[in-house]
């Protein structure tokens, strides 16, 4: 089978108090080819947790990880990453961070070129291509932080809330591009965000994570994704869907944070 | 006293200076952004330093040392109160016997390079002759008044007045240009007027310095030229520098990526490190001596700790995302040393070797003050032994002038080569 098989993942590991935290109980998840789901859940549930498992930057305590029909032990260019932010390497210029991959690879220098050239295009930075990566604004870094992930041609996108740092305008913009990007590569993506309208605009599949123990609560297949391609995102909120399914997500989030709340208050 | 006096001066020129350049200069001054923020007090990058202070700070310096030292570069207006030159007199009262005469003392004062002889004087009437006698300037003499009296000390003549004034023996009095003090043996002893300014061998005039510095440019110091010298002394620092960073860079790189090397080597380093260099430097001339390599070894030393912990650091510094994401593009582990890791602490590694140069630079001198064939320390050391005190602040400004500049190149390095330095 081909695509991504989370097979009952557990993570668990010990405190130096004795107690022990179960960041993940029996995550199980099957994703197939070019499909984008994003992930939500307050604080504290275990979605990054789940995302270095996948990179392979975690060992799960039990469980099996598929990918192609290989099991998944430590990182490797098939899952490329896009981190939040200060991923970048600074001591190289913009076509130099997008050609990292490729250079690791020790593909040609005129093949490498064509890539990077082409990924620059289409996020618009050919312009910036001779730029250190710390002269361009937080929305240009995360456009090569994007294309870098891309150059690699992976099978896997993880993002790990890769909009978050950005301010709201930037960030609606690089929600179009990740929708274009997702389209036209046909990668299979899991987007990690706190951004509810960010989940619903962008997730194919949204799957909501509940805390203590780390697990999927709710699980939801929409429509907005595949209509924001090509579109303005503004229209695809108007959606008569977009609101209810927002208020009622936001809701269950929300009661969960309660519950923490509750709890940290009764346990002090 | 002089010293107050030097602080008052110098407080008296920042504080005019200041209302004068502030108050009055730079109101016409052209206005950038930065003049325009209003939040200045408290807004560190509102402060800037004043150009035209610098200059003064420099020129105030130079004008204090030149006042204080008679310098011949300052109009004579300027000099602080020099110390008395000329003919002094003062008349004594001899008691002998219940008879009382007076005598008159005549004391040429000198400058030190013409030595004078004491004028011949009329010895006069009484029991008690006219004297002279001469002293070089900054210097005090005792006057045997009695030398040529008819009755003298050791027949019972006593000297109970001077100018009039009565004086017993260890008491002082107060004449024109100087003050006599009566001996606990009862000699008038004679001190000339100092004045303010400081004698040579304590502080050369400026230029005095500056002729001195020719004169070891020319002709070298102790078998050595000037630049022998400083050469020594920066060739210890570069290669005692160069094998600290040889050794302490890939230390501080195995203490920062390996749990082992971490735990081997965290207790050395943490004990070695604040150990000052200084401290070493009986135990290497013990085992090594004062030769090359005894220096370079010290050397060594002080820079191997510097740099291992600046490594270290730059390792453990490094962004894990940057880490992540380089393995999971595809990198493998000695890629991720190389492309990551290592440009990733250079700009720690830059910091790290500019306190080193520092501090080998610092450790080098001391080193050489103490034992040394050459070296600037050495210069300084040999110089002071001979009350040198021109080339002793020659050294020192050299020894100055050279560390800022090793600071100075390491910095152009450091924005030459690491210019992502604090941008991550």
């Amino acid at each position: 089978m081909s695509g991504l098989s989370l097979q009952d993942i557990s993570m668990r590991f010990d405190l130096p108090n004795g107690s022990a935290v179960q960041a993940l109980e029996n995550v199980s998840l099957d994703l197939k080819p070019g499909e984008l789901m994003s992930v939500l859940g307050p604080s504290g549930c275990g979605k990054t947790t789940l995302l270095n498992i996948v990179a392979g930057f975690l060992a799960q305590t039990s469980g099996k990880l598929v990918l192609n029909d290989h099991e998944i032990h430590g990182p490797d260019a098939e899952r490329g990453m896009v981190f939040q932010k200060g991923a970048l390497f600074e001591w190289m210029s913009v076509r130099d961070n997008v050609g990292f991959g490729p250079s690791m690879k020790g593909m040609p220098r005129g093949e490498k070129a064509k890539i990077v050239d082409h990924l620059l295009d289409v996020v618009g930075l050919q312009d910036f291509k001779e730029k250190a990566v710390y002269e361009l604004s937080g929305g240009m870094q995360q456009r090569v932080a994007l294309a870098r992930c891309l150059a690699n041609d992976p099978d896997v996108i993880l993002m790990d809330e890769p909009l978050g740092a950005l301010d709201a305008l930037t960030r609606e913009k690089m929600q179009s591009l990740v929708l274009k990007l997702w389209k036209e590569t046909g990668k299979t993506i899991i987007l990690i965000t706190h951004s509810v309208e960010e989940a619903l605009l962008l997730g194919e599949r949204l799957i909501v994570m509940a805390p203590r123990p780390g697990r999927i609560h709710k699980e939801y297949r929409l429509p907005f994704a595949e209509l924001g391609v090509g579109a303005d995102l503004r229209e695809v909120k108007k959606h008569p869907e977009f609101g209810p399914k927002r208020d009622e997500i936001l809701a269950m989030i929300w009661d969960m944070e309660e519950e923490i709340m509750g709890r940290t208050e009764e346990a002090s | 006293m002089t010293g107050l006096f030097v602080l008052f001066i110098y407080v008296g020129i920042f504080v005019g200076s200041f209302f004068v350049v502030t108050k009055v200069i730079d109101r016409a001054t052209a206005k950038d952004f930065t003049s325009l923020k209003t939040v200045t007090f408290g807004d560190e990058s509102a402060v800037r330093p004043n150009r035209i202070a610098g200059v003064l700070s420099i020129l105030t310096i130079f004008l204090i040392w030149g006042m204080f030292t008679g310098s011949s570069l300052l109009p004579k207006f300027l000099h602080a109160p020099g110390p008395f030159v000329g003919t002094l007199e003062f008349t004594y009262t001899a008691e002998a016997d219940g008879q009382r005469d007076d005598g008159t003392v005549t004391v040429v004062i000198y400058p030190r390079d013409s030595e004078t002889e004491a004028p011949e004087v009329d010895p006069g009437d009484g029991f008690a002759k006219n004297d002279s006698s001469a002293i070089a300037k900054w210097r005090t003499g005792l006057v045997r008044v009695d030398a040529n009296d008819e009755i003298k000390k050791k027949d019972g003549a006593e000297v109970v007045a001077i100018n009039g004034q009565p004086i017993a023996r260890g008491e002082t009095v107060k004449i024109e240009n100087g003050t006599v003090t009566l001996s606990d043996k009862g000699t008038p002893n004679l001190a000339p007027y100092r004045g303010w300014q400081m004698e040579p061998l304590y502080l050369p005039a400026p230029e005095t310095v500056w002729s001195r510095t020719l004169q070891v440019v020319s002709e070298g110091f102790r078998s050595f030229t000037l630049w022998e010298h400083l050469g020594y002394s920066l060739f210890r620092v570069i290669a005692g520098f160069l094998l600290g960073a040889l050794v302490g860079i890939p230390l501080g790189y195995a203490m920062g990526l390996s749990d082992w090397f971490r735990g081997w080597f965290d207790p050395i380093v943490e004990f070695m490190r604040p150990v000052p260099p200084l401290a070493l430097i009986p135990l290497v001339i013990i085992w090594f001596g004062i030769g090359e390599t005894g220096k370079i070894i010290l050397l060594f030393l002080a820079a191997l700790w510097i740099m291992a912990i600046a490594s270290r650091s730059g390792v453990s510094g490094v962004n894990i995302s940057k880490v992540h994401a380089a393995y999971s593009l595809g990198a493998s582990k000695w890629q991720i040393m190389r492309h990551v890791i290592v440009p990733n602490s250079l700009p720690e590694i830059f910091t790290g070797a500019r306190v080193a140069m520092g501090v080998c630079w610092g450790t080098v001198v001391a080193a050489e003050l103490v034992a040394a064939e050459q070296g600037a320390g050495m210069m300084i050391m040999v110089a002071s032994r001979f009350q040198n005190t021109d080339i002793v602040i020659l050294g020192i400004i050299l020894i100055g002038v050279i560390g800022f500049g090793i600071d100075m190149l390491m910095r152009w390095a450091e924005r030459l080569l690491v210019p992502w330095k604090g941008k991550a």
